[in-house]
């Protein structure tokens, strides 16, 4: 690990916990270009392959009774499915592959990021932000052409005293441009947040191995540290796929107040 | 952390890059021309090939379902049915079986109440018969004891001596057959 | 002294974490007492439990962010 080649050079307990983050050419080490296979376009794919096999490949059979594998498939189709139509309203529906598109995407890219040493995607701004603008314009564009200029309505909130409106519609209009933005740092300040602080504790953990430390002291952190990683990998699993359900069920509310801006 | 493979690069990289990976712009290009690749391509296959065959499967079992559940619906009315017509067979079986016992009940009593009848007629014309003969009998022996008393009164009236009178020897019979 | 500066900055900013986990359990807490008042009614209100955590959680997520540029970026 990167902590023990640190605290070789350095000594001590050494806090790298922003390492895991670095991208890099996968193939050698040259320098990052526009089309440079790195080792967050290796865990995108995997993330492809997995859908690709659970979806595809797990539903192949079209079993009426349906094999394992189908079931999985199918338990995420009715669950996005559900939300879709519960949350976005039924007119909503024929945006449901691009919400199942999103929600796999994130919590395929969550979940194998939790396997020790791999990259995760989700962690980086520039993932999430893409994530959050597609939707944001998305939602944007189908609020205009669904409304027209009624679309404004969303802001101008006609339950409100006449003399509070305006004001109403200065503070809707900044919450809905900093929609984006909370939309995409909620889902990577979160992972990245899970992944640092296991990263920290993974670099307690080394404390009966660093020779500054006494093996007393050691002894006692080591165990404590490994249980904490413990705990808190088993709520990363819980925070993978809350953020995931979360990022989905966000876009549907936001793409209910385009497909009915009046309330 | 792929950071193994890549140590001698990676104290190079922390001079150079130290702080968040994630906000060095320079890297961005790169992950979003893959990350839009990727969102393409899966929703290309879920679009296209994964959404609608499971749509298909959903569908294909909602209409099994709902097919086995009116096939239940008809199988359970049939035996419903059966079950109603087998009832009213017993109902049937037992009326007309009650109706064979009465039946048969009435005819007994018929042919008994005609035997008896016939006896109570054939016993009332002995009884009849019988009475008449014992009424006969009584006759001719009230005749002859009339004669006999006659004959008897005679002959004492004609052993003391007198001469009987034939008329008041039979009235006075008559007299005391009477008293 | 300014990157000692920055790294006291970091934990005051550290504080904001803690307090969104106090808003987020204030967002269970409630939601946990009405459906336990309306149990029928629980289920269908998990999704506005959700966003309604999102939402708390954004803010604390955000100071958790201030604290990482302190850190690292500034």
């Amino acid at each position: 690990m990167a902590s023990e080649v640190h605290g070789a050079d350095e000594g001590g307990l050494v806090f790298h916990p922003m390492d895991q983050f670095e991208l890099k050419s996968f193939f050698g080490d040259g320098p990052i270009g526009m089309f440079t296979i790195t080792n967050a376009t290796v865990w995108m794919a995997l993330a492809v392959v997995c859908i690709v096999a659970m979806m595809v490949f797990g539903s192949s059979r079209r079993a009426v009774i349906p094999s394992r594998a189908q079931s999985i498939a199918e338990l995420a189709y009715g669950f996005i499915y559900k939300m879709v139509e519960d949350v976005a309203g039924k007119d909503a529906v024929k945006f449901f592959p691009y919400i199942m598109t999103l929600f796999m995407f994130i919590v395929f890219a969550n979940f194998l990021g939790l396997i020790p040493m791999a990259f995760t995607t989700t962690s980086h701004f520039a993932v999430t932000v893409v994530l959050a603008l597609l939707v944001f314009v998305t939602v944007t564009a189908v609020g205009f052409v669904k409304n027209g200029a009624k679309f404004l309505a969303l802001f101008w909130v006609s339950s409100a005293p006449l003399a509070l409106r305006p004001v109403l519609a200065v503070i809707e209009i900044i919450s809905y441009f900093v929609r984006p933005v909370s939309h995409s740092i909620r889902l990577a300040g979160n992972v990245m947040a899970g992944h640092a602080v296991i990263k920290v504790f993974a670099a307690f953990a080394a404390a009966l191995v660093v020779n500054e430390i006494p093996t007393a002291v050691g002894a006692i952190v080591t165990p404590l540290s490994i249980l904490g990683i413990t705990a808190l990998y088993a709520l990363e699993v819980l925070v993978a796929f809350i953020q995931a359900y979360v990022f989905a069920i966000l876009t549907c509310v936001y793409l209910r107040d385009a497909l009915h801006p009046s309330h | 952390m792929a950071t193994d493979t890549h140590a001698a690069g990676h104290a190079a990289d922390a001079v150079s890059a130290p702080g968040m990976p994630q906000l060095d712009f320079s890297n961005w290009g790169n992950q979003i021309f893959w990350l839009l690749i990727t969102l393409v391509v899966i929703y290309f296959v879920l679009s296209r090939i994964a959404l609608p065959r499971i749509a298909a499967v959903l569908a294909e079992r909602q209409g099994t379902i709902t097919n086995d559940i009116a096939a239940a619906e008809e199988l359970k009315a049939k035996a419903g049915e059966a079950e109603e017509a087998y009832n009213k067979a017993l109902l049937d079986a037992r009326a007309e079986a009650q109706r064979i016992v009465a039946e048969t009940k009435a005819e007994i009593q018929a042919e008994l109440d005609a035997a008896t009848a016939k006896a109570d007629a054939e016993i009332a014309a002995k009884a009849s018969e019988s009475e008449k003969a014992i009424a006969e009998i009584r006759a001719g022996a009230v005749e002859s004891i009339r004669e006999v008393a006659a004959d008897t009164a005679n002959e004492i009236v004609a052993a003391l001596g007198g001469k009987a009178d034939a008329k008041s020897v039979t009235a006075a019979v008559e007299a005391r057959m009477k008293g | 002294m300014e990157g000692q500066l920055a790294h006291i900055g970091a934990g005051l900013a550290g504080l904001g974490t803690g307090l969104a986990a106090l808003g987020v359990g204030n967002v269970a807490a409630n939601y946990l007492a009405g459906a336990l008042r309306n149990p029928s009614a629980a289920a269908s209100q998990t999704a506005t439990l959700f966003i309604g955590i999102a939402f708390a959680e954004a803010l604390g997520i955000f100071s958790f962010l201030v604290a990482l540029l302190l850190m690292f970026a500034v």
